[in-house]
């Protein structure tokens, strides 16, 4: 039962206001939901993420924390307060200027406490600023943008001028959609609903294995006029299933008797908002017996396991293979030979924006708003759940708040098209912080043995690898990260002797899925272990036994696939070179004199395969050109801040010969633009920008032929006509002579492009992928030897991206790359039923980031546009093997389980003085 | 349907308390974040308009901290060296948000046991004032925490300030914090020390605090009674006075790790402490 509202005055972003509220609720629940301020975010509700900062009576607090009934006579200012209409402050701009805001969900929050910062203090250091916000997380940029952007506020600048005709790429163009997430307008998923829309709350399994039933739900209606419906499995139409693979729809969108992992789908309660929240847990009728669960892959691969799933008795999902040369002969011919065994925990995307959305019934189609990493499969998936024909399916991503893999599986999707079909009526979702991390997908959690040998000349004769996978409850993305991870199990690296095998295991724990990497993160701790470990067997420098073994145009990977251009590794590691010698002799002359504080520097390196493994994945774009002249490319791609948005443009604009700066877009609307696949796997930049480029230069071909002017003719689109000057000669096309095509356009260009690769043998040889990125990056710790714990100091990171068609955003990329791959190496670990919110389970904040200094290598890839291939996951995958390595300088102790945590650290080293050994 | 008052005056609110049981809300910062995902509809006494809870004033004998004052109006005060230890634990509560809005009476009486004010507060000897309609009464603060989320207040009272005693003269003191990141972190061990420096280079008085190691933060009265007297260089602290202490392993740690990582900070405080400012 909500409270009788009160009348609450206050001041607003200057104007005074006055409201009718419950005084005992949130500011931010006031703000967004009676006042329709929706520019203040909500991630936790519990003051762990920041995004809903606000100042009170000038100072930073979090709005979810304050009583409304607080306000009363004082001055509250919000993110739409800080600048007039329309316009940017100082603050915003030099936010627009470095690239800060990705996804922009923190960014409000970012602002307000650097507002906070700045009023008490207008030149702050960097420690001020850090300081300052330290309260907000951000789990895209890795924070170091934000913070120049502020230590820059001071400078006047001129504001960025847009790039001429066929300078976008390359060019250090701000965001095209930046505007909107400093301001505070980006509609998010949960910021898209009418105001009366019903609210869907979904009930979740407390147990991580059970059967149930549900007993009758008539005095639930009784006691909750406001609830109007409750779904259950019975009330979906179509398929009581949902997958990412057409033959494995294994997870049900509502369980029907049975639950397999803790935070699953069981019921969904639908009605007004009011109602649905105020029902009580402990009032809906489930009745549940509890069964004894299967936690983690020792116990699922036990001979007398339950089964998880009943048709996969021995709790295996699916294995990967792959076999190059003969491996016993190679470590025959090896002189040394290493080798160890690694294991990581589930990792949380913990994207600041939980999952939200808004679906609505329009005659016999739905239409589904939210955010997501992948319009098209989210269509195709509702579609198959409601029994309806895809195309009578809309999806409309919303700004998407992070997706980092977790937004690839549907969420929300189903179950808000459900009830939206049901009811007639818009129905909105979004999901608590606990919520989320239940239900949603993880990172899988892996134990992996790895073995390697070489000769005393430092050349790799022989590489055999095991990954055991916990895959949880549901099959999700669990046979990609089988069949990716023995692809990449080498590291970047030529071996002409290859053994690689992976499992998928089955257990009552979330089911993993999608996360920056698809497993190859895990096992780049080991291949980079065993290079380190065989360097210093055979008395080579780690770099250079690296670049000694370093995968080349021109050899062959392990998938016997001949790698032709753009394998910039050696570069890579050649760049980070000079920075690795300093680092480690400095390192080694301060270990001699502290005690306590050691120093160490250690390196990892990364290949990855832009695209699906071994299957097609094209993208298809379109550029049309309206009778007013207006450029609009309808792009497919899901811009989950990574920034695909701006990418998108900049390519097409070059290809088409006009300024970037006039030419719109359309994202990922499934009525209005083609299939562009999904925003994962690195692909893209690689994939969809090449369908961009194609789009742009099939638009400007026609013009071209229109005109009959050569290919070298400036292209000048004006209100009514486009103007072609090609030498001395001079062209026009009226568009308004022109038919219209669809929507507005008369002129329209398109492209597809599939990158080419081959299905993968029974040995798994083959072409997985149309192209790779390479990265080395170094790291510098500091490890308190007494209390176990790890600060990363500074990071140079050196990645091969065949072109950075917008450095600001590569840079970003790798800044947040790090920052998660720093959150894996050292504290980041989920663990069902107790770190389920943003204080228990910790992702890095602003004070745990290093120093950071990116090299962009730029060996470019014939097949990508202008010669770019992808970034997105490549930063994450070697910062935590270059954070072992350099534990392991400072330290001496090889640490093989992740996160490495203090208790972790500080235990292996008390270990090793008892032992008295060094080992 | 739960009711929202919001009174001006302090017999106003302990009337409202001696009425019935009322959740208090102070800075909310402990409040909201135990509520994500239920509906908020018990009776809540809101105490943030309460003037006379305010500020922090200092009189002959002691130091009185109204209930109102947040972790942000402590670090602002111009307190003597011996607060510095507690002024240190606020800069490490949470982020600037929390630090604005949480009230060191609230991270009192929510008594966590990873309360970052509780470890300084016990060093300093801190009492706490509860007031009813009807009576005021004084508790010291080691007394009035009994448990875990468990006080000896009554659903009456209302506390109304913290009472900090002033320590022999030259007094100083310090706070250690441990936790897995930089900011926005429960400690997984924090220690509080105060230090009176005696004649001659001794200690006159020694009070040492550990958080996040039992049930309630703990002082070591062993080694403080041990080292009290003794010259202030060569004070080590041996595990046997780690005695009081009870860890237990959660997600932040194992209990053998907390054990072992309390003795090296409260080694670290004590060579703090020993340095002259
Ligand atoms: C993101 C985040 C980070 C945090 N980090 C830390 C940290 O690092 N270290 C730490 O110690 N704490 C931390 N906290 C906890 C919290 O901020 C503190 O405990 C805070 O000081 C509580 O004060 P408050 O005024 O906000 O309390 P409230 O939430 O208003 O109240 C807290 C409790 O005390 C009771 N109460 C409050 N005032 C009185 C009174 N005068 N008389 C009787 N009962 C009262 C309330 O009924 C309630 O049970 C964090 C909290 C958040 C949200
Ligand atoms: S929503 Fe307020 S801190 Fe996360
Ligand atoms: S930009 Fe900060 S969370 Fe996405």
């Amino acid at each position: 039962m909500k409270r009788e509202s009160r009348t609450v005055e206050f001041t607003l972003n200057g104007a005074a206001v006055s409201a009718a509220v419950d005084p005992g609720s949130r500011l931010s629940e006031v703000l967004r939901e009676d006042l329709g301020l929706k520019g203040t975010k909500v991630g936790c509700e519990a003051g762990d993420c920041g995004a809903c900062t606000v100042l009170l009576d000038g100072e930073q607090v979090c709005a979810c924390m304050v009583p409304a009934g607080q306000v009363a006579g004082r001055d509250v200012t919000t993110v739409e307060g800080l600048a007039a209409k329309g316009g940017l402050n100082a603050l915003q701009q030099a936010f627009h200027r470095h690239g800060a805001a990705q996804c922009g969900i923190c960014t409000p929050g970012m602002l307000m406490a650097a507002s906070d910062l700045l009023r008490r203090n207008a030149k702050p250091n960097r420690r001020a600023v850090m300081d300052a916000l330290g309260g907000v997380l951000c789990r895209c940029t890795g924070y170091r943008k934000i913070v120049e952007a502020i230590l820059d506020v001071a400078k006047a600048q001129a504001p960025p001028v847009d790039p001429p005709a066929g300078a976008a790429v390359g060019a250090r163009l701000a965001k095209i959609d930046g505007q909107a997430k400093l301001t505070g307008v980006e509609a998010f998923g949960d910021d898209v609903a009418p105001r009366d829309a019903l609210l869907l709350r979904v009930a979740r399994a407390p147990y991580a294995r059970a059967r149930f039933t549900i007993g009758t739900l008539d005095r639930l209606y009784a006691d909750h006029p406001g609830l109007l419906r409750v779904l259950t499995a019975d009330d979906v139409p179509g398929n009581n299933g949902f997958g990412i693979y057409p033959h494995i729809k294994d997870q049900p969108v509502l369980a029907e008797d049975r639950v397999r992992y803790r935070g699953e789908a069981v019921l969904a309660l639908v009605g007004e908002a009011a109602a649905v929240r105020a029902i009580p847990e402990e009032e809906i009728p489930i009745l549940w017996y509890a069964q004894e669960a299967v936690a983690g892959i020792e116990a699922a691969l036990a001979p007398d396991a339950p089964a998880v799933q009943e048709d996969k008795p021995d709790n295996v999902l699916t294995r990967g293979r792959l076999v190059k040369g003969d491996v016993e002969a190679g470590f025959a011919a090896a002189d040394h030979v290493v080798e160890g065994a690694w294991q990581t925990g589930f990792v949380e995307h913990a994207y600041i924006e939980p999952e939200a959305g808004c679906a609505r019934r329009v005659g016999d189609r739905i239409e589904v708003t939210v955010t997501t990493q992948a319009p098209y499969m989210d269509r195709d998936e509702t579609a198959q759940v409601l029994g309806v024909a895809p195309e009578q399916v809309r999806i409309v991503p919303s700004a998407c708040g992070g997706g980092f893999g977790g937004k690839l599986d549907v969420s929300v999707q189903p179950l808000l098209a459900l009830a939206a079909w049901l009811t007639g009526r818009p129905v909105r979702c979004a999901y608590t912080r606990p919520e989320s991390m239940a239900a949603s997908t993880k990172r899988h959690p892996a134990r992996i043995t790895a073995r390697a040998g070489c000769t005393d000349e430092g050349e790799i004769t022989a590489f055999r690898f095991h990954g055991d996978f916990n895959t949880g409850a549901y099959a999700s993305w669990g046979p990609t990260v089988a069949d990716r991870v023995p692809v990449h199990c080498t590291g970047p690296y030529f071996v002409p002797n290859v053994a690689a095998s992976s499992t998928a295991v089955l257990t009552n724990e979330p089911p993993a899925g999608a996360f920056r990497g698809f497993g190859v993160p895990q096992a780049a701790l080991a291949h980079e272990a065993l290079m380190d470990m065989m360097a210093e067997q055979a008395g080579i420098d780690p770099i250079e036994f690296r670049i000694k073994n370093a995968m080349a145009a021109g050899l062959e990977t392990a998938t016997g696939q001949r790698l032709e251009a753009s394998v910039g590794l050696v570069d890579c590691l050649e760049k980070v070179q000079p920075y690795w010698e300093d680092w480690r002799t400095a390192a080694v002359m301060r270990n001699a004199v502290k005690k306590t504080v050691k120093r160490g520097v250690g390196v990892g390196c990364m290949w990855y395969g832009c695209g699906n493994t071994s299957i097609s994945n094209p993208s298809t774009m379109t550029v049309g050109v309206s009778r007013d002249g207006r450029v609009t490319l309808y792009n497919g791609v899901a811009d989950i801040g990574q920034g695909s948005n701006t990418i998108m443009v900049q390519i097409c604009a070059d290809a088409l010969g006009v300024p970037a700066g006039t030419v719109g877009y359309v994202m990922g609307d499934t009525d209005r633009t083609a299939d562009a696949g999904k925003s994962s796997a690195s692909r893209q930049t690689f994939v969809s920008g090449k369908a961009a480029e194609l789009a742009g230069a099939d638009l400007r071909a026609q013009v071209l032929r229109l005109t009959n002017a050569g290919p070298k003719a400036e292209i000048k689109i004006g209100k009514r006509r486009i103007v072609v000057r090609d030498g001395a000669d001079r062209h026009e096309i009226d568009l308004a002579a022109l038919p219209e095509l669809a929507a507005g356009d008369v002129l329209r260009g398109s492209g597809t492009f599939d990158p080419p690769t081959t299905k993968l043998d029974e040995n798994g040889q083959g072409t997985p992928y149309g192209t790779y990125g390479f990265a080395a990056q170094i790291a510098e710790v500091e490890v308190d030897v007494d209390l176990g714990t790890v600060k990363v100091r500074r990071m140079v990171a050196a990645h091969d991206v065949g072109r950075a068609i917008n450095p600001v955003q590569v840079e970003g990329q790798i800044h947040g790359g790090i920052a998660q791959g720093l959150g894996l190496a050292l504290m980041e670990e989920y663990l069902p039923g107790r770190t389920e919110n943003l204080h228990d389970y910790l992702i890095p904040t602003v004070g745990d980031m290093p120093e950071i200094e990116v090299i962009i290598v730029e060996d470019p890839e014939p097949l990508g546009p202008y010669g770019a291939k992808g970034i997105g996951e490549p930063a994450l995958i070697p910062t935590a093997p270059a954070i072992l390595g350099a534990i392991y300088q400072a330290t001496g102790l090889r640490m093989t389980r992740l996160p490495v945590t203090p208790d972790r650290l500080r235990a292996a080293i008390l270990a090793r003085e008892r032992d008295g050994g060094n080992d | 349907m739960g009711s929202y008052l919001r009174p001006t005056a302090l017999g106003q609110a302990l009337e409202a308390l001696g009425e019935g049981p009322r959740t208090i809300v102070a800075g909310g910062t402990d409040h909201y974040p135990a509520r994500v995902g239920r509906q908020i509809d018990e009776d809540v006494l809101d105490i943030s308009a309460l003037r006379e809870l305010r500020g922090i004033a200092d009189t002959r004998k002691q130091v009185r901290i109204g209930a109102l004052t947040t972790w942000s109006d402590l670090v602002r005060a111009p307190l003597p060296a011996w607060f510095d230890g507690l002024k240190q634990a606020a800069r490490e509560v949470g982020g600037l948000q929390v630090q604005n809005a949480g009230t060191l009476c609230g991270n009192v009486c929510n008594a966590s046991p990873a309360a970052d004010g509780v470890p300084s507060l016990l060093a300093l000897d801190a009492r706490v004032e509860l007031s009813a309609r009807d009576r005021v009464r004084e508790l010291p603060l080691s007394e009035f925490i009994t448990g875990n989320r468990r006080t000896q207040r009554g659903h009456d009272e209302l506390v109304t300030a913290l009472i900090v005693p002033k320590p022999g003269k030259g007094a100083r003191s310090t706070f250690l914090k441990l936790g897995a990141r930089k900011y926005m972190v429960i400690s997984i061990v924090m220690v509080a020390g105060v230090l009176v420096p005696g004649r001659g280079g001794k200690i006159a008085d020694l009070r040492i605090a550990v958080g996040a190691c039992s049930e309630v933060a703990q002082r070591l009265s062993a080694l403080e009674a041990d080292l009290t007297g003794r010259p202030m260089t060569a004070a080590l602290a041996k595990p046997e006075h780690l005695a009081p202490l009870g860890p237990i392993d959660d997600i932040r740690g194992t209990a053998a790790y907390r054990r072992d990582a309390a003795l090296t900070l409260v080694r670290r405080a004590l060579a703090r402490l020993m340095i002259a400012p």
